[in-house]
C-alpha cells in the first residue's frame, strides 16, 4: 500500500474575486522509501497541493478528491484524528529560512513541543530526544537553547528538518526546502536530506521550482503546470528526455553566458505561466507552446502512456503513442 | 551581558530626557512674553508695582539668567519647588505628595485594568477578524476613542450619582471617602472602593479601545506568520495556537505602544479627577490652573514628566525580558 | 545531464496566443511638469475611486460635510442674539427640551441648540489653525531629519523623542497658563505640542523615498536639495502626511475641547468645549441637565469620529502597509 495517495484532488480558494481555482486535478502515488519531486513555477499549485495534504487551506476553501495517508482518507478524517495523524504520519519541511519558526521560543521547546503533543515522551526526555535530533542534523545538541534568530539560514532549515523528524513520521514533505538558501547551504541541506531519506528509509515529497535539485534526490518526478500534472515519471529520463514541451523548457534553464536568447527569456519561453482564474482553454499551455497546433486550444489532454512508467499531458505525446484522442 | 548593556543604555536615556525636561520646564516660565510676576498677579487684588516687584524678587527673578538656572537645578534636585499660592504656606512638595495617593490608586488599578480587558478583547478581536465580535468591538472602540473622556465622566457622574431617567444614584457624588465617616479596616476600605469605583470605571473604559485596537491589528499581523503555520501542520489546537504561538509574538509590539499612550492616561486622571471631585494630583493640577499657582504647576509638570519617563524605562526593560532579539541587539 | 538538442526561439515571433495590445499609444503631454501633474491627477481620481467603495469612509465624508455647512451656515441656521445672555428671545434658565427650545436651555437661558451649532465654528476652526501649525512643523522636521540624515537627524530625531514622552495634557497646561487665555494660544498650544508624532512618522516615509532609485539618479545628475525636496520628497510624502493630518484634526478637536473644559479656553468664545465648561461648572451634572451636557459632547463625538473614519480610510488606501487588513 503506498504511504500517500492522491486521487483526483481538486482546490478552489475562496476570495473576494471569486473562486480560484488553484489545483485542478491531480493525482499520485508515493510508495514506502520513494522520493516524488513536484516541480513547477509559481503559481502552478504545487504548494497548495502539500496544504491539502495536511488539510492547512485556509477555511472556506473547496477541496475535492481523496488524500489517502496510510489508507486513511484526509479530507473525510474528524479535527481530532486530523491533529493526530499531523506530523506523526506526515510532516512538513516548510522554507525555515525565514518565518516558520516561533522567534520568541527557543528551538528546543518548538521541537520538544511536537514531540511532548503527540504523547511519545514527557517533558524531560522530550528534551533529551531534541539534543538527538539535532545530533543527526549536524547541529550540536547545545543548541537547542538557542532562539531562531541566534541561527544561520542553513542552521534554521536543519532545525526544520530535525522538527520534521521528531515524531518519525514515514512521509516528509520539504516545500522549497532550499529555495532561500545560498548555493553552498542548499548542497549540504540537500545532502542531509538524501542522507536522511536513506537511512531512515523515508518516503519524501520534494517540492521545488529548480528541476537541476529535483533530479539528484528523487527517484521519480512529476511536472505541474496550472494546477495539473503534466508529465511524471522516473526522475532521470524525464529531465534528459522530456516528453512534454513545458519540462523541456524547465530542464533547459540553464542560462549559457553569451547566448542572446537567454537574455530576452531565460527560461527559454515567452510570457507567463496562467493565473488560476484566467487559464487557457484545451491544453492550458498551448499559448506559450512552440510546438502547439491546431487541435491544443480546443482539445484536454489526459495523461498519455510516454514510455517506460513515464506519462505526459500532450497531445504530441498521445499522437506517437497512436493513443485515440477524446475530443 | 547584552541585557546589561541594553538596560545601561536605557536608563541614560531615560536620565537624559529628565535632563531635558528639567530645562525646558525652567525656561517655560522665563521665556513668556511679559513679566512672570505680572503675570502672577494679574488679575488678582495684590496688583499693584510694589506686590510685583517684591515677587520678583522672591522668584529670583531679577537675577541674571545663568544664576537663576543655578538656583532651579539646585531647588529642583532638593525637590523644593517653593511655596504653594493656592494653598498659602505650605510647601509644593508636601502639597504633591498629600495627594499621590489617590491618583497612584486610580492611575494605577486602572490601566491594568484596562490593559487586560484592552488586550483580550483585541486577541478575541484579531483571532476571528471579520466576526461580529470583531467589528461589534472595533465599533465600541471608536466611538469610545471619539468620546471626551470628560464628558462620558460627566454622563456617568449624572446617570449613577444623581441618578437620572432610569438610572440608579448608586455612588457617591465624589471625593475620595465620605467625610465626617471616621471608619477604618474593612469599612473604611470599602468606602474607598465606593468612592473609587465610578473614575475607575471611566478611566478604564475610555482607555481599553486603544489597547484592544493596537492589539487586534498586531495579532492579524503575526497570524499570518509562517511559523503559525508550522504550528498547525504539528497538530496543534487553534487555542493552543493562538494563546501560545500567536499572542506572545503579538503582544511585543503591542506593549511599546500602550506605554506610548501613558502620558494620555495621566491627561485623562486629571480631567476625571475633576469631574468627580477625587482629590488626586489632577484634581491639584486644575486646581493649580484656577489660582495660577506656577510653583505648584512646576512641580506637577516636573512629576508628571517624571512619571512616564519612568514608567517608558520600566516597560523597555520588561521588553528585553519578553523579546529575546532585543537582548542580542 | 545535458540541456535537451533543440531549444524553442523568440525569432519566429510571439507564440501563438501571445498578443500585443490594440490600437495607437495613449496621447502623453511633452512638458515633463505637465507629465508630472496629469500622473498626480490620475492617481488623485484613482483614490477618490477607491475611497469611494469604502463604506465607513464615505459615512465619515457625508457627516463632516454636514457639520461644515453647519458650522459655515450658523448665521441662518440660529440666531446669533441667542448667544448674548441678556437678549430677550431667551427662555427660562434651566430648562429642559420643548417645542420652542428643542435642546432646552442653559443657566441664562440661552438655547442649547443655538450655542451648540455656533459652537462648531471655533471647535472646528481651532482643530484646523492647530492641525496646520502641527504638520508644519511637523512635516518640515521629518523632512529635513530624514533627508539631512548623520548628526542632524539623530539630535532631531532626539527633540522629537523628548517631546513625545512628555504628557500632553500637563504640559498644555502648564503653557496655557502662563500665556494669556485666548483663541489664538489655544491653538498656539495645541499646534506646539502635537508635531512630534506627524515628524516620526513623516521621517520614516522620507527615508524610504530617499533611497528610491529616481531621487539617487536626480542627485546624481546634480539636482540640489530644494529641488529633491520638493520635485521628488514632498510629492511623495505628500499623501501620507495628507492622511495623517485628517486624524490630527481630530486629536486636535479633542485637544480644544479638554482645555476649553478645564477653563483654558477662551471665556468670551462659544465652543463646545466651553458650553461644557460652562454647564459643568453651573453643577449641570448634579442637577440632571442632561440636554446641556449631551449635545456638545455628541457634537464631539461626531465629528472626530468623521475625522477618524475618513483618515482610516485613507491612510488604508495611501499606506501599503496597510491594505492586506
Amino acid at each position: 500500500m503506498s504511504i500517500l495517495s492522491v486521487r483526483d484532488l481538486e482546490v478552489t480558494y475562496t476570495t473576494q474575486a471569486g473562486p480560484l481555482p488553484a489545483v485542478r486535478g491531480v493525482s499520485f502515488d508515493i510508495e514506502t522509501g520513494e522520493v516524488l519531486g513536484l516541480a513547477g513555477e509559481s503559481g502552478c499549485g504545487k504548494s497548495t497541493v502539500v496544504n491539502a495534504i495536511l488539510r492547512l487551506l485556509p477555511a472556506g476553501t473547496v477541496v475535492t478528491g481523496e488524500v489517502l495517508l496510510n489508507g486513511e482518507d484526509v479530507l473525510t478524517m474528524k479535527a481530532g484524528r486530523m491533529r493526530a495523524v499531523r506530523w506523526t504520519a506526515a510532516s512538513v519541511v516548510f522554507q525555515g529560512a525565514m518565518h516558520a519558526l516561533n522567534p520568541v521560543q527557543r528551538i528546543g521547546d518548538q521541537l520538544a513541543e511536537a514531540i511532548v503533543l503527540h504523547r511519545l515522551s514527557g517533558e524531560k526526555e522530550a528534551l533529551v530526544r531534541v539534543g538527538d535530533l539535532l545530533e543527526k542534523v549536524g547541529l550540536p545538541a547545545r543548541r537547542l537553547k538557542d532562539y531562531p534568530h541566534e541561527l544561520s539560514g542553513g542552521q534554521k532549515q536543519r532545525v526544520m528538518i530535525a522538527m520534521a523528524m521528531a515524531c518519525s513520521p514515514q512521509l516528509i514533505i520539504a516545500d522549497e526546502p532550499t529555495t532561500a538558501l545560498d548555493v553552498m547551504v542548499q548542497a549540504q541541506v540537500l545532502k542531509l536530506l538524501n542522507d536522511l531519506q536513506h537511512e531512515l528509509g523515508l518516503a519524501m515529497l520534494f517540492i521545488t521550482h529548480d528541476l537541476s535539485v529535483l533530479v539528484e534526490v528523487c527517484d521519480r518526478l512529476a511536472i505541474m503546470y496550472a494546477g495539473k500534472i503534466v508529465e511524471e515519471g522516473p526522475s532521470v529520463p524525464v529531465f534528459e528526455q522530456p516528453a512534454h514541451p513545458y519540462t523541456r523548457a524547465l530542464a533547459s534553464a540553464f542560462p549559457t553566458i553569451g547566448d542572446q536568447r537567454f537574455r530576452r527569456s531565460p527560461s527559454g519561453l515567452g510570457g507567463d505561466p496562467p493565473q488560476p482564474d484566467s487559464v487557457p482553454s484545451g491544453c492550458s499551455f498551448h499559448p506559450r507552446c512552440p510546438l502547439a497546433f491546431d487541435a491544443c486550444p480546443t482539445t484536454l489532454p489526459d495523461l498519455y502512456d510516454a514510455g517506460e512508467l513515464r506519462r505526459a499531458a500532450c497531445l504530441l505525446v498521445a499522437e506517437e503513442a497512436r493513443t485515440p484522442v477524446a475530443p | 551581558m547584552g541585557t546589561r548593556r541594553y538596560i545601561l543604555g536605557k536608563v541614560a536615556q531615560a536620565v537624559l530626557t529628565l535632563a531635558f525636561v528639567m530645562v525646558f520646564n525652567f525656561f517655560l516660565f522665563r521665556v513668556v512674553p511679559g513679566d512672570p510676576a505680572g503675570l502672577l498677579l494679574r488679575g488678582t487684588a495684590a496688583f499693584n508695582p510694589e506686590n510685583v516687584e517684591q515677587l520678583r524678587s522672591e522668584l529670583g527673578l531679577d537675577r541674571p539668567l545663568p544664576q537663576q538656572f543655578l538656583i532651579y537645578l539646585e531647588n529642583t534636585v532638593t525637590l523644593n519647588f517653593g511655596e504653594s499660592f493656592f494653598l498659602r504656606g505650605q510647601d509644593v512638595k508636601e502639597v504633591i505628595a498629600g495627594r499621590i495617593w489617590p491618583t497612584l490608586l486610580l492611575v494605577g488599578t486602572s490601566t491594568l485594568a484596562s490593559a487586560a480587558i484592552g488586550l483580550v478583547i483585541g486577541i478575541y478581536g484579531g483571532w476571528r477578524h471579520g466576526s461580529r465580535f470583531d467589528v461589534g468591538s472595533q465599533g465600541f472602540t471608536l466611538f469610545v476613542y471619539s468620546m471626551p473622556e470628560f464628558w462620558f465622566g460627566i454622563l456617568v457622574l449624572m446617570a449613577f450619582a444623581g441618578g437620572i431617567g432610569p438610572f440608579p444614584a448608586l455612588f457617591p457624588a465624589g471625593g475620595y471617602s465620605t467625610p465626617g465617616a471616621d471608619l477604618t479596616g474593612p469599612a473604611h476600605v470599602a468606602d474607598v472602593l465606593n468612592h473609587l469605583a465610578l473614575p475607575w470605571f471611566v478611566l478604564t473604559i475610555a482607555y481599553l479601545g486603544q489597547y484592544a485596537l493596537i492589539m487586534r491589528n498586531s495579532l492579524i499581523d503575526v497570524m499570518n506568520d509562517d511559523f503559525v503555520m508550522t504550528a498547525r501542520a504539528k497538530g496543534l489546537r487553534e487555542k493552543e495556537i493562538l494563546w501560545r504561538h500567536v499572542a506572545p509574538n503579538a503582544l511585543l509590539p503591542t506593549f511599546t505602544v500602550i506605554l506610548l499612550s501613558l502620558g494620555f492616561v495621566f491627561g485623562g486622571a486629571i480631567t476625571i479627577e475633576y469631574v468627580f471631585s477625587y482629590p488626586g494630583l489632577g484634581l491639584l493640577e486644575v486646581q493649580a490652573i484656577d489660582s495660577k499657582d506656577f510653583p505648584l504647576l512646576q512641580g506637577l509638570f516636573l512629576l508628571f514628566s517624571a512619571a512616564v519617563i519612568l514608567a517608558n524605562l520600566t516597560a523597555d526593560i520588561l521588553y528585553s525580558y519578553l523579546d529575546p532579539r532585543v537582548r542580542a541587539a | 545531464m545535458r540541456p535537451p538538442e533543440t531549444l524553442p526561439t523568440y525569432e519566429e515571433g510571439p507564440p501563438a496566443g501571445v498578443e500585443l495590445e490594440p490600437g495607437p499609444p495613449p496621447e502623453v503631454p511633452r512638458n515633463p511638469r505637465r507629465i508630472a501633474w496629469t500622473r498626480r491627477g490620475i492617481s488623485a481620481r484613482r483614490v477618490w475611486k477607491t475611497y469611494r467603495k469604502s463604506l465607513l469612509g464615505m459615512v465619515g465624508l457625508v457627516v463632516l460635510i454636514f457639520f461644515a455647512l453647519v458650522a459655515i451656515f450658523a448665521p441662518l441656521l440660529a440666531d446669533k442674539q441667542g448667544l448674548d445672555a441678556t437678549c430677550p428671545c431667551n427662555g427660562t434658565p434651566f430648562s429642559p427640551p420643548s417645542l420652542e427650545f428643542p435642546l432646552g436651555t442653559d443657566n441664562f437661558g440661552r438655547s442649547v441648540l443655538t450655542l451648540t451649532i455656533w459652537g462648531s465654528r471655533i471647535s472646528l476652526m481651532v482643530g484646523l489653525f492647530a492641525t496646520a501649525i502641527s504638520m508644519l512643523i511637523g512635516s518640515f522636521i521629518g523632512i529635513l531629519a530624514g533627508y539631512r540624515g548623520g548628526t542632524s537627524e539623530s539630535v532631531l530625531m532626539r527633540l522629537t523623542d523628548w517631546f513625545l514622552v512628555i504628557p500632553f495634557l500637563p504640559l498644555a497646561i502648564v503653557l496655557a497658563s502662563v500665556l494669556d487665555r485666548s483663541l489664538g494660544v489655544i491653538v498656539f498650544v495645541i499646534g506646539v505640542t502635537s508635531w512630534p508624532a506627524t515628524a516620526r512618522i513623516v521621517r520614516a516615509q522620507v527615508l524610504s523615498i530617499k533611497t528610491r532609485p529616481y531621487v539617487e539618479r536626480s542627485r546624481a545628475l546634480g539636482a540640489s536639495g530644494w529641488h529633491l525636496n520638493t520635485r521628488h520628497i514632498l510629492p511623495n510624502v505628500g499623501p501620507l502626511i495628507f492622511a495623517n493630518t485628517i486624524l490630527t484634526v481630530a486629536i486636535a478637536i479633542l485637544s480644544e475641547s479638554t482645555l476649553a473644559f478645564l477653563g483654558l479656553g477662551d471665556p468670551l468664545s462659544i465652543s463646545w468645549g466651553t458650553i461644557l465648561d460652562f454647564a459643568f461648572s453651573a453643577g449641570a451634572a448634579y442637577a440632571g441637565q442632561w440636554w446641556w451636557i449631551v449635545p456638545p459632547g455628541l457634537a464631539i463625538v461626531f465629528v472626530v469620529l468623521a475625522f477618524t473614519l475618513c483618515g482610516f480610510a485613507l491612510d488604508e488606501i495611501l499606506n501599503p502597509k496597510l491594505r492586506k487588513r
